[in-house]
């Protein structure tokens, strides 16, 4: 209201948001590209780090390995979600809901579960490769290339289809009649209409699939094993116990941002010169397909929903299986649920306790930073805008090493705590609450808030009695997709984790690469069900029957 | 309780764009005072400015001698209702009117009388405990009207409160608002862009026109004494033709531009002899006449309307100020002794107690006792 400059709740807010990202995402960011260009012995500026990089085929692989197997999991991807997403809206599926959460639980749950499971089931000793050796035959090697493709494939179709099958019922049906009515039809329907007007979806989503693809560490980290792609590089060159390739692996994530940065902005470009809205009055209506081509439909769609979910199913039986040492025994047992109780059992309610506290962090700065972003527009918040799209594009493990670095030394030592874990999951899931609050709130009229202010609450009880409360039901079942993001996250928790701050993500990483897998899967067991019945929450709490990240 | 408000010299501008460039009303206590004006021309910047949601880059607003350019909108104690009605989805229609009561700290038994007796003048008790969604919009609005007034407000302040609802419940709603404010004898300030509102609910109308207000007077001379061609042709429609002034010591012609001449005993002193002027006439403001006693034009068109019937005209294009939309007659059905038929030529005579002379540039009234802040 007022020209001059006051201290109220909003200029707290403003100076608390430029702290957080300033402190904890810019400041670490740029430190990261400082000492990639400093050379590691002399701390002198140099090239060396890049130049090292380029020149070893060793190093130079992982990016090309990491970019071949993104982009075609992108592909796949692509082809197989909005396929999938064009039959579930168009057509009659039988067990239609139970196929959707299937998908859902698919992809929410913990990213590196998909490849310890194939590894279980057809790795060297695994279950089916076992087998099929009895009857002479050679299962192909799950590892490497064709085990990424296949485990990362199968977790992140499901974002392509949640995005098309969202966009396919935003098609007005009186688009399709009218160019059945210009005499278009069949497949040319298809191309013509349908696929341009979901183009622009199938593009956010596969920048999701590209990301989330090229950013994975649990996947390749346990089924690449030759296969190395670049976050497994940086990781374990940065994890090496010889002190001076930090400043390498700097290299390699400023590298590895500049791609994702690069990519990012290719899509945005492509896709604002495309992007409209479209809002249906009448969705699409579904029909029935017949004969030989339902069957087929249906037996593609369980067969796939059958490949996603054979992950869950296999460590939730192993999890109940006797053990001894690595090694599974017949018989059944609760050993490996007795074991982890007893020795991980800080991991677990670490893994709670960390995720429940970034929830609470996210709710409250995704409500407060999104109404002075969309409410209260200045030249202030407009570079806030853009400091909360920083994170869409830095890899999880990048993230984790930028922490690491920026907070090793005292007077802000960090490293080690809870604490440094706990704004990691804030900073990255706070760009989705943030992008849903403001969707939110532009849904909300100003007037609202006005009408409170005119009766007499002054503004900052006007957004708390009225805005606040308003946005909550949609921020919460937000959060609670951030909450479940946090209790599986791996990639910067893995580099950021000490003895006292393990998570039950990392445990099953360090309990896999210790072979431990009845004590593992016990983990997974747990943190799979929490995912659901947080899912359950999550159905109630929005009442709605799809996913949005 | 309720205050006068002394808009005095106020300026708004959003950066470089300037949008009121001085603007000055005073509006009397109890008063129903409206703005009126086609949209983009700053009636609602004004109010929101009384309300405290609009700053204020210069002059005062006062309400009574306190200046209050400097007290936040929430201390200004004003009620305000919106377009959109703004009633909270998430509390009943009940918690909707205690919320302002509530942020007082008023004591629970003086709440519910009082909430008790504003759902009953507004008529919307049987609703009281009903989330809003399921209420129509005319009862969404009586409840955003009984939360605004329910606070005894200095002012109340409508931005449009009535665009977002039908015909037949606008008018409705629009003698419910008038009999409401009347009751409670609260100084009101009204935003529309519906002149036929403005004239059947308000004391006074404020004409504006790009931040700048036309002229401010009661509905009645609003209508009939317009203070220049803008106003005279935004409420209601006026036919301008031009002509010039013939004066003979105290006997003053006007004279049509095809030589036909009326007798003008309503002109004022300024209106001199061989002055170019534009003759404004309504459409109801001209009667059938015989040859040579009107201005001679032809039927262009015929529109049957129940009550009367609009015909357009036609007139050698010499005889009218440019770019006018139509000329128009209506013909009150009433009185009528003989109706028109398209492509008859016939004579029409003007009212001359009725019509409007205003100078050349169409800037000024030169009718006697026309002022522009009545």
């Amino acid at each position: 209201m007022n020209k001059r400059f006051q201290w109220d709740f909003w200029a707290w807010i403003t100076l608390l948001s430029i702290v957080v990202f300033g402190l904890f995402l810019i400041y670490p960011l740029f430190s990261l590209f400082v000492s990639a260009f400093q050379d590691a012995a002399t701390g002198n500026w140099s090239m060396q780090n890049f130049i090292h990089f380029f020149e070893r085929k060793y190093y130079y692989q992982s990016m090309i390995n990491s970019f071949t197997v993104t982009t075609s999991v992108t592909v796949l991807a692509v082809i197989i979600g909005t396929a999938l997403a064009y039959f579930m809206t168009l057509y009659r599926v039988r067990c239609k809901s139970i196929v959707e959460i299937c998908i859902i639980i698919s992809l929410l749950s913990p990213p590196f579960i998909g490849a310890y499971s194939w590894i279980l089931i057809g790795g060297r000793s695994g279950i089916l490769t076992r087998y099929l050796a009895e009857y002479g035959i050679n299962f192909p090697s799950i590892y490497g290339f064709a085990g990424i493709l296949l485990v990362l494939t199968l977790k992140l179709y499901p974002f392509i289809y949640l995005y098309v099958a969202g966009a396919m019922k935003n098609i007005d049906s009186a688009l399709i009649e009218a160019a059945e009515s210009l005499g278009c039809s069949g497949i040319r329907k298809v191309v013509t209409i349908i696929l341009p007007l979901i183009t622009p979806t199938i593009l956010a989503g596969a920048l999701m699939v590209f990301m989330n693809a090229m950013a994975d560490f649990g996947t390749p980290m346990l089924i690449g094993e030759g296969f190395n792609v670049m976050p497994v590089m940086i990781y374990s060159e940065f994890i090496n116990e010889v002190g001076d390739q930090a400043n390498f692996a700097a290299a390699m994530a400023a590298i590895m941002v500049l791609i994702t940065s690069t990519i990012f902005m290719l899509q945005k470009y492509v896709v604002n010169r495309k992007s409209f809205t479209m809002s249906s009055l009448r969705p699409m209506q579904t029909g029935a397909l017949h004969g030989v081509k339902n069957v087929v439909m249906h037996a593609c769609i369980y067969l796939l929903v059958a490949l996603s979910m054979i992950p869950q199913l296999v460590v939730i039986y192993t999890s109940f299986l006797k053990t001894n040492g690595s090694i599974f025994v017949d018989g059944y047992s609760l050993d490996s649920y007795i074991r982890i109780f007893n020795e991980l059992g800080t991991a677990i309610s670490n893994t709670y306790i960390f995720s429940t506290a970034a929830m609470a962090a996210i709710v409250f700065l995704g409500m407060t930073v999104a109404y002075l972003t969309t409410r209260r527009k200045s030249w202030l918040t407009d570079i806030i805008d853009t400091l909360t799209m920083f994170p869409y594009i830095i890899p999880g493990s990048v993230l984790g090493i930028t922490l690491l670095l920026a907070f090793n030394e005292e007077p802000m030592l960090l490293s080690g705590t809870a604490l440094i874990i706990i704004i990691s999951l804030v900073i990255r899931r706070l760009p989705y609450t943030l992008r849903s609050s403001s969707a939110i709130l532009y849904q909300l009229s100003p007037s609202l808030e006005e009408a409170s202010i005119s009766l007499g609450a002054s503004p900052v009880k006007t957004f708390f009695k009225v805005t606040a409360v308003m946005m909550l039901p949609g921020v919460m079942s937000g959060a609670i997709i951030s909450w479940i993001t946090a209790i599986n996250e791996l990639s910067s928790s893995v580099i950021l984790f000490t003895g006292a701050t393990k998570t039950m993500s990392v445990a099953i990483y360090t309990e896999v690469i210790r072979a431990s897998y009845g004590t593992a899967a016990a983990l997974s067991t747990i943190l799979t069900l929490t995912t659901i019945t947080a899912m359950v929450i999550f159905f109630k709490v929005s009442g709605r029957r799809d996913v949005t990240l | 309780m309720s205050v006068a408000i002394n808009v005095d010299n106020v300026v708004k501008k959003y950066g470089d764009l300037t949008i009121i460039p001085g603007l000055t009303e005073h509006i009397k206590n109890g008063e129903f005072f409206t703005l009126l004006g086609p949209s983009g021309c700053g009636k609602t910047t004004l109010l929101r400015m009384i309300a405290g949601f609009n700053s204020i880059e210069g002059g005062e607003i006062k309400f009574n001698e306190q200046v209050i350019n400097d007290i936040p909108a929430h201390k200004r104690n004003i009620g305000m209702v919106f377009q959109s009605y703004a009633i909270f989805p998430h509390l009943t229609v009940r918690e909707n009117v205690e919320y302002g009561l509530k942020l007082r700290k008023m004591p629970k038994d003086e709440m519910k009388k009082k909430v008790d007796k504003i759902l009953d003048v507004v008529q919307i008790t049987e609703y009281q405990d009903r989330l809003p969604e399921r209420l129509s919009g005319g009862q969404q609005q009586r409840v955003a009207l009984a939360r605004a007034i329910v606070i005894h407000p200095s002012v109340l302040l409508m931005d449009e409160p009535l665009s977002n609802l039908d015909a037949k419940l606008r008018v409705e709603m629009r003698s419910a608002i008038r009999e409401v404010q009347k009751q409670v004898g609260i100084t009101t300030v009204y935003v529309t862009h519906d002149q036929e509102e403005a004239l059947s609910i308000s004391d006074r109308i404020a004409v504006m026109k790009k931040g700048v207000i036309q002229q401010t007077a009661s509905p009645h001379t609003i209508y009939t004494r317009p203070y220049n061609v803008f106003v005279s042709t935004f409420i209601g429609h006026s036919n301008l033709f031009k002509g010039h002034i013939e004066a003979a010591g105290s006997e003053k012609t006007v004279v049509f531009a095809d030589g036909y001449k009326m007798n003008m005993t309503t002109l004022s002193e300024e209106a001199a002899d061989g002055q170019e002027v534009v003759i404004s006439v309504r459409p109801e403001e001209f009667s059938i006449c015989r040859e040579g006693e009107g201005v001679r034009c032809k039927v262009a068109t015929k529109v049957f309307l129940g009550k009367y019937v609009n015909y357009s005209l036609e007139f050698p294009e010499e005889m009218l100020v440019p770019d006018q939309p139509s000329i128009e007659y209506s013909q009150d059905l009433g009185h009528a002794e003989k109706l028109l038929e398209v492509g008859d030529t016939v004579y029409l005579k003007p009212n001359a107690m009725k019509i409007n002379i205003f100078v050349a540039d169409g800037s000024r009234s030169l009718m006697e006792g026309v002022v522009e802040n009545e």
